[in-house]
């Protein structure tokens, strides 16, 4: 090596860098930053998610029909086992019951498919993570996306059922809008929880479908918590009503159906519902941040 | 290191772009300690849990070992060495992709790989793998209007009938790398690297995405290229670096470098 001397040699790479201008490559940005570069990749993160949905049905001869079918069959299954084998309605009426039922369902499968997106969200495109730079929370966002374009789907569904069953569109169908964002922002925030616990542990993925299930059943999907719980101690039943997906899927059937009153939300229960969203959504964003520069590593 | 340092600025004005400095990449695979894979061994993994690696049968494979190099603005780099000797791992280093067990890469702006394979969906049209590959590359959705026909056309998928409007897993695979390096080579990068493989399509394609590399070499600041062909390294790398096990054997002028490589593999 004949370079010729020259004003650099003898300087540490540190130095040498930092006379430059450079900066370490992959280092995590601050959390600010992280921010703005996030929102430069909003189209990416929006197309994904419709990607990803788009592409979810395209090799089925009925194509994107499938994004109402497949929600109207599992109301449907859900309806027949529940509503005609077991009558787990418990004092509803009929009319009450198969929305409340529905609602329930498709509320709790937002939250559950969010979740087990979250976790797959890293480790399961380690080849997009290892390949292109952007934001890695760009993905576990997507993917909730992906989730609440497909509940706007089976929202349709989800109308026709409860104008089916006698309840009419009223001025409280509103109160679906600001639910369902609270929704999003939990659910989100879980996901990005869940994408890092899942880039470090890909076992979770095996190990989720059996803690979503318990939540499933301990949320009320299919019976009314007070109802079914009476004489048990009360503790009991404040917990399961108070958790988040209780409390989503109670504010959209007070919202949607006729016969089901504010007498069967718990108290406070608009405030419960934003301070899971705000918690949540702002814990999971920023302990998603924290190990950005980690993710990637096989 | 300054006489093959043709396209670059003169000595006293060298910037560099990417250092490198004593670097060490190390992947860990997880239940590849016994080869069995039982459940026995996955279980005795988790429970010995805390303590270190080796004995949780997480098995470490120690990919770039220590190595430090300065790229300077306008250099044409060669990564040469036999599979597995690291290229690909230090690349992705570089890019900021993979995260370094020691030492560190210093870099002027973003270096980008040359790839969005990753990104693009089979089930989806070509035309919406255009976009979808574009905003993954960090392009704006005006940035990409703008060049789409380019794209298209530069791929040569329309040359028989209106293909890009069809699922790309109706490609056939030419079709489809070409389409993935025409999205790829559509944007502008500051430090540019390109993973071999690019010898896709036929003779014809071939040409026209050499052509563009250099093109693109020139709108680059500093341009590294992994390749097994020698001849393709002769003809765009004035710098060549030989990783051999993950260490650096060599690092030189093209000619130097590749003289001994040859010499090693035995051609």
């Amino acid at each position: 090596m004949s370079a010729p001397p020259s004003p650099d040699d003898g300087l540490s790479a540190a130095n040498l860098a930092a006379k430059y201008g450079l900066a370490v490559s992959g280092a995590r940005p601050g959390l600010v930053e992280y921010v703005r570069q996030l929102w430069g990749r909003r189209h990416f993160i929006l197309a994904f998610s419709q990607a990803k949905l788009t592409a979810q049905y395209s090799q089925a001869k009925l194509g994107q029909l499938w994004q109402v079918a497949t929600p109207l069959l599992n109301a449907l299954v859900y309806f027949l086992i529940f509503g005609l084998i077991l009558g787990a309605d418990r004092g509803m009426s009929q009319e009450v019951y198969i929305p409340f039922l529905v609602t329930g369902v498709f509320v709790f499968t937002f939250t559950q498919s969010s979740v087990m997106a979250g976790v797959r969200a890293i480790s399961g495109n380690l080849g997009l993570v290892r390949a292109l730079h952007f934001p890695r929370a760009s993905l576990p966002i997507s993917f909730s996306l992906q989730q609440l374009q497909q509940l706007l789907f089976s929202m349709l569904v989800l109308f026709a059922v409860a104008v089916g069953f006698g309840s009419y569109p009223r001025l409280s169908w509103l109160l679906i809008l600001p639910v369902l964002v609270l929704q999003f922002l939990f659910n989100t925030g879980l996901a990005m929880i869940m994408a890092r616990a899942g880039a470090k542990t890909p076992d979770l993925a095996q190990l989720m479908p059996f803690v979503m299930r318990t939540w499933m059943y301990g949320s009320g999907v299919m019976f009314s918590i007070p109802i079914m719980l009476e004489g048990k101690p009360e503790w009991i039943a404040d917990v399961l009503q108070w958790n988040p997906a209780a409390i989503y899927m109670d504010l959209m059937r007070f919202a949607l159906i006729d016969g089901y009153g504010s007498e069967n939300l718990p108290p406070h229960v608009w405030a419960v519902a934003g301070a899971w969203a705000v918690l949540v959504a702002i814990g999971g964003f920023v302990y998603f941040w924290k190990a950005e520069e980690r993710y990637g590593r096989g | 290191m300054a006489e093959q340092n043709t396209t670059g600025p003169d000595t006293e004005s060298r910037i560099p772009t990417v250092i490198a400095d004593e670097l060490h990449i190390v992947y860990r695979v997880n239940g590849a300690k016994t080869g069995k894979g039982s459940a026995t061994a996955a279980l005795s993994r988790i429970l010995k849990r805390g303590s270190d690696d080796a004995a949780r049968g997480v098995r470490k494979v120690h990919a770039v070992r220590g190595v430090s190099f300065i790229a300077y603005r306008g250099e044409a780099i060669g990564l040469i060495g036999s599979n597995g000797s690291g290229k690909s791992t230090l690349l992705r280093a570089i890019a900021g992709l993979l995260p370094a067990e020691k030492g560190k890469v210093y870099t002027d702006g973003q270096p980008s790989l040359l790839g969005v394979n990753a990104a693009l969906m089979n089930d989806l049209t070509g035309e919406r793998n255009v976009i979808l590959g574009g905003l993954a590359m960090g392009m704006s959705r005006e940035q990409i209007r703008e060049r789409y026909e380019e794209i298209v056309d530069f791929s040569g998928i329309n040359e028989k009938g209106d293909f890009i409007t069809l699922p790309m897993r109706t490609y056939s695979s030419g079709m489809a790398a070409r389409l993935r390096f025409s999205i790829a080579a559509a944007k502008d990068h500051d430090v540019l690297m390109i993973d071999e493989a690019l010898a896709t399509g036929d003779r014809k394609f071939q040409k026209r995405s050499e052509a563009r590399i250099r093109e693109l070499r020139k709108e680059a600041g500093t341009v590294f290229l992994v390749s097994h062909n020698n001849k393709s390294i002769r003809d765009t790398c004035d710098r060549v670096l030989w990783l051999e096990r993950g260490e650096l054997r060599m690092d030189g002028p093209t000619d130097e470098v590749l003289k001994e490589y040859e010499k090693f593999t035995g051609k």
